[in-house]
């Protein structure tokens, strides 16, 4: 148990997505000018985060690692397909995410209205292929995978929101006209991401 | 951006929007200073300037050559899945550069870990395909790939020649700047190694750009 806890807070402070791995700069820049888009954004990120990772986790342990193949004839024992992990890690996200959007726009259409706009752009975020691709370098195990997601997936709303937070409060302070708008969001992402520094003193 | 597939041109030669699509993005239209594309995956690692290298030429080859496959199928494609089928041919490009890497500089593909997956998910490739490849003939939308991910490496390359002097007094693993530890003068400022540098200086980047073209400027 304590080592899916530590595993847990890592992910989430240790090694943020966003801050330690600039991961989901993109949306990070474009999507925190509200907090309310920021909440939104976020809540979709771990979303998405904690179906993909066990998804492709399963993935890369039946269908690409070397042997996974066993189960459908000994023979294929020797077969290791995982230079195809980009691809089909893509594909999983590309469909996962489609999945998600119809299911929530069928089951639950207020959520639907808050996050509708983004679950397409989700696809195509660095932080999503990212956790699939730490997953598989660092090996994690299916519920190691899971912890993995939604630490990781909470880790990057933790940023986007507090980040859209300091950037309301930002309109009312006169910066240099060069530094307006992109320029102080990343002055403050840098700022954060020194704050988040503080967190890797700690010993797990 | 008007669409030039009426502009016939071969050789060597370029007309003025082939050199408009390849030399715009390098300053004026630069995809990071200006567009705000791709900075996802590679501020990570422009702590060296050999690894910083390494994935601009990634990026820059898979840009033009996903512009120009792009390109060549924008006709038979239907819009509805248009974005599954990018996805299929920038995977498929960087695999193959994945595996060419891992074969020739295992070393350093050790190092760039997950950073060459994620040149899949790289707003530039994708932002270009969509956005020019598919309205634009393939000999434009090569030079249009190869424009952007040039723009890109020389911001990446910029902030890995910061980042690696001042951070280590280095340049390509060289040393320019001996270390007072071991006896030279130069005092290494750590700050530079560390994560937050880089959204330092691409900051800082972002203040000299839009004050020397102040047309650039956010009005809010």
């Amino acid at each position: 148990m304590e080592h899916y806890i530590n595993l847990g807070l890592k992910a989430m402070f240790l090694e943020n997505m966003a801050l330690a791995y600039f991961l989901g700069m993109c949306s990070l820049l474009a999507c925190s000018k509200k907090v309310d888009t920021a909440i939104g954004l976020g809540l979709a990120v771990v979303f998405v985060q904690v179906l993909t990772v066990p998804l492709n986790n399963l993935m890369l342990h039946y269908l690409l690692a070397e042997g996974a193949l066993t189960w459908i004839s000994p023979a294929l024992a020797s077969v290791d397909l995982s230079f195809l992990s980009f691809i089909l890690f893509i594909a999983t996200i590309a469909a996962a995410t489609q999945v998600v959007e119809m299911a929530v726009d069928r089951y639950a259409p207020g959520l639907y209205n808050t996050l509708g706009v983004f679950l397409p752009l989700i696809a195509v975020n660095c932080v999503i292929l990212g956790g699939s691709l730490f997953m598989q370098e660092r090996d994690y195990s299916f519920p190691e995978s899971v912890v993995f997601g939604v630490s990781s997936g909470a880790g990057f709303a933790i940023a986007i929101i507090a980040l859209a937070a300091i950037r309301e409060k930002l309109t009312y302070a006169n910066v240099p006209a060069g530094l307006r708008g992109l320029g102080i969001t990343f002055v403050s992402a840098g700022l954060m991401s020194l704050a988040f520094m503080v967190f890797s003193g700690i010993q797990l | 951006m008007s669409t030039a597939s009426t502009v016939r041109s071969g050789g060597w030669r370029l007309d003025s929007h082939e050199r408009a699509a390849l030399f715009d993005p390098l300053l004026v239209n630069n995809p990071i200073g200006v567009q705000v594309l791709g900075i996802c995956s590679a501020l990570a690692v422009t702590t060296r300037m050999d690894k910083a290298l390494v994935l601009s030429i990634g990026v820059v080859l898979v840009t033009v050559l996903a512009n120009l496959a792009v390109s060549l199928i924008r006709e038979r494609v239907p819009t509805s899945i248009r974005i599954i089928v990018m996805l299929a041919i920038i995977a498929s490009l960087v695999i193959v550069f994945d595996q060419v890497l891992k074969a020739t500089m295992y070393e350093l593909s050790l190092e760039l870990s997950v950073f060459v997956g994620l040149i899949i998910t790289n707003c530039i490739v994708m932002g270009r395909a969509e956005g020019f490849a598919m309205n634009n003939p393939p000999r434009l939308s090569m030079l249009d790939g190869l424009g952007n991910g040039l723009g890109y490496a020389l911001v990446l390359m910029l902030v890995a020649f910061t980042r690696e002097l001042l951070g280590a007094g280095k340049l390509f693993g060289v040393t320019v700047l001996p270390l007072v530890k071991d006896g030279g003068w130069y005092m290494p400022n750590g700050l530079m190694l560390l994560a937050p540098s880089a959204l330092f200086i691409i900051a800082g980047l972002i203040w000299a750009l839009r004050t020397w073209k102040p047309q650039l400027q956010e009005k809010d």
